[in-house]
């Protein structure tokens, strides 16, 4: 029994491993893939690659001199995120919160089944809806916030036009990271110890008062680490803001006019017609955005697992 | 139901010393009178988990600035009644419940009393020490005031009051700032206590406040009990029947045999180690079962 016990054991061991060595060994290739073609650019166009705001494939000839820096878009893809966080963070507190502590006990299972469900399926497809909805509402939206908030530099918006905005694509981003947080904060709140939100009601306090009193308190890091897997998915994010947003190299920190972009719809945009060189430049700056979320999701895990070890 | 509400009234205006003992009524459940105003009453008190009757109409007095034990074996109910004293039972979904509790004469279950309103006035200390791990030691001894949104100046004053009625004080009044985990086991179960003195409760419930502890702590939270009942009402569930005889005035016994829990006998505690009406009381302080 008891060799029997541990030969199992010993399989399931090494066959656990080498599915993480595994997974572990294909992310460093991609990593080392996508440097290996991008190291070229690195080294023509130095830390201007990072800071520059020019991408100019140039002519054959060499008269106009091929030239590549990925400033805007990099900063398009934090903003676009940071707003996203924005929205998302909140919204999804609120929504963890309800679903633990003021559903009603029958529709909950249901709701937590629901959620769960839906933090798995790809967010493409809360970015489609939001695509939907948001392009005229969020529109609306920005056209208030400009109309109060304008003289803030952050809300100027010149033009009058409030479409296809970085803002825009911030909300449609938020959509597609609400299910993820949500699910992860509902998760962390429900592991609260009764014993803690039992001794808030005994000593006369209110469920809003244990929530604010222990479960907050309680979930915090965890709710950290749930935003930023979010955050993980918004950076990396292709499609919603390649169909959103209209791709323009220029710094652009005035959210609600309509210009921006970020690396993925970059590399998107340029993929199918790129010269050799461009297509290093492409890659390199998949490389960027590659190294930016990895190091995101490992702060994200470092954060949770920092809680899981907190809790006896 | 009828008997013990006579009982009740004439507890009330009789100025009798001692303990009389009522008839045992046809549900098995007794009820042990005195001369003392009463803090805490239950009338026909049922609960059910789902389907699952727990509880079967318990009817029990709680005289003022007393403590009175619940004692019985595993499973027969006695934290459930616990926590319908304080209306803690109605967050357990499935739960349900019957009867009266009554405090200074008026039912906590009617239907225009304010639950965490009611709960200031009935303390609750717990098995398991279970200080508020993200605050201090005296943000935890405040921590009920925080809650109920209460308007008090004297912060500090509170802080020693009850840490110095929780026995605590001493030892832990050049760290208030520290974590509560950071304090032991024992400590840490007085400064629960500490922090459910802070919002000035008239009664106070504990269930097996000591069974996480070593002796010693014990002891000394038994002493804290002790001096605690010289100005409010302690009800305590303990498996420790030296415990129940060393702090209680009052003891009631629980029982389930398969069916929901009944109260058996309630009396004062001497009379109920010495010279229990039923012989199940007797075999249970005993020890021979449970
Ligand atoms: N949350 C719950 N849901 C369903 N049934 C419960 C729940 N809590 C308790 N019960 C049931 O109610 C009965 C009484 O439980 P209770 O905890 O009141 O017993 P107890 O006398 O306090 O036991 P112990 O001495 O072990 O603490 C048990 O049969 C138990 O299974
Ligand atoms: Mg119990």
């Amino acid at each position: 029994m008891h060799v029997v016990y541990s030969l199992g054991d010993r399989i399931f061991r090494r066959v656990v491993t080498a599915g993480a060595v595994t997974s572990l060994l294909v992310l460093a290739l991609i990593g080392l893939f996508l440097f290996a073609r991008g190291v070229e650019i690195f080294r023509d166009m130095g830390p201007k690659f990072i800071t520059g705001t020019n991408w100019t494939a140039g002519s054959g000839d060499g008269i106009i001199p091929a030239e590549f820096s990925i400033g805007p878009m990099l900063a398009g893809t934090i903003v676009t995120s940071l707003i996203a966080l924005f929205f998302a963070v909140p919204l999804s507190i609120a929504g963890a919160l309800y679903m633990e502590f003021f559903a009603p006990a029958k529709i909950k299972s249901t709701l937590v089944s629901m959620l769960d469900l839906a933090a798995a399926i790809p967010s493409l497809f809360f970015g489609l809806w939001g695509i939907q909805v948001f392009s005229s509402m969020g529109e609306r939206w920005a056209a208030l916030t400009s109309h109060y908030l304008g003289w803030f530099p952050l809300f100027n918006n010149e033009l009058g036009i409030f479409g296809r905005s970085p803002f825009i694509a911030g909300l449609v981003l938020a959509a597609m990271i609400v299910p993820i947080i949500t699910s992860v904060s509902r998760e962390v709140y429900s592991r609260t110890p009764r014993e803690l939100v039992d001794s808030c009601y005994a000593l006369g306090g209110t469920r809003w008062g244990a929530i604010r009193a222990v479960v907050l308190p309680f979930g915090r890091s965890g709710v950290v680490g749930g935003a930023m897997l979010g955050l993980g998915r918004a950076l990396g994010e292709t499609v919603a803001v390649y169909l959103l947003l209209n791709l323009v190299f220029k710094y652009n920190f005035n959210i609600l006019e309509s210009e921006g972009g970020n690396i993925a719809s970059l590399i998107a945009t340029k993929f199918g017609e790129a010269t050799p060189y461009e297509l290093k430049a492409l890659l390199a700056a998949g490389f960027v955005l590659f190294l930016l979320t990895l190091s995101v999701n490992m702060a994200a895990t470092a954060v949770v697992q920092r809680t899981a070890k907190a809790q006896p | 139901m009828n008997v013990v509400s006579q009982v009740g009234t004439e507890s009330k205006t009789s100025k009798e010393n001692g303990i009389i003992m009522n008839e045992m009524s046809t549900s098995g459940a007794s009820t042990a009178v005195v001369e003392r105003p009463l803090g805490l009453e239950t009338r026909g008190l049922h609960a059910w988990f789902g389907a699952h009757h727990v509880l079967s109409d318990i009817n029990l007095q709680f005289p003022e600035r007393s403590v009175t034990g619940l004692i019985g074996p595993s499973g027969c109910g006695k934290s459930t009644f616990l926590r319908m004293l304080n209306r803690m039972h109605e967050f357990i979904p499935s739960a349900a419940m019957a009867g009266e509790v009554l405090m200074n004469g008026s039912d906590i279950y009617a239907p225009e009393v304010d639950a965490a309103a009611m709960r200031l006035k009935v303390g609750m200390v717990f098995q398991k020490p279970n200080p508020f791990p993200a605050m201090t030691i005296k943000e935890n001894v405040l921590a009920g005031i925080k809650l109920a949104n209460l308007k008090v100046s004297n912060h500090d004053d509170i802080v020693e009051k009850c840490l110095s009625r929780a026995g605590l004080w001493k030892e832990v009044k050049d760290r208030l700032d520290a974590s509560g985990g950071s304090l032991s086991g024992g400590q840490q179960q007085r400064l629960c206590i500490a922090r459910s003195l802070a919002v000035e409760p008239t009664i106070l419930l504990m269930d097996e406040p000591c069974s996480a502890l070593d002796p010693g702590s014990t002891l000394r939270i038994e002493e804290t009990i002790r001096e605690l009942a010289e100005k409010i009402t302690v009800v305590i569930v303990t498996h420790n029947m030296q415990q129940a005889s060393r702090v209680s005035n009052y003891c009631a016994f629980f029982l389930s045999d398969g069916g929901p829990g009944v109260l058996v006998e309630a009396d004062a505690t001497r009379k109920m180690f010495t010279n229990p009406t039923d012989t199940r009381t007797a075999d249970y302080v005993q020890g021979k079962f449970g």
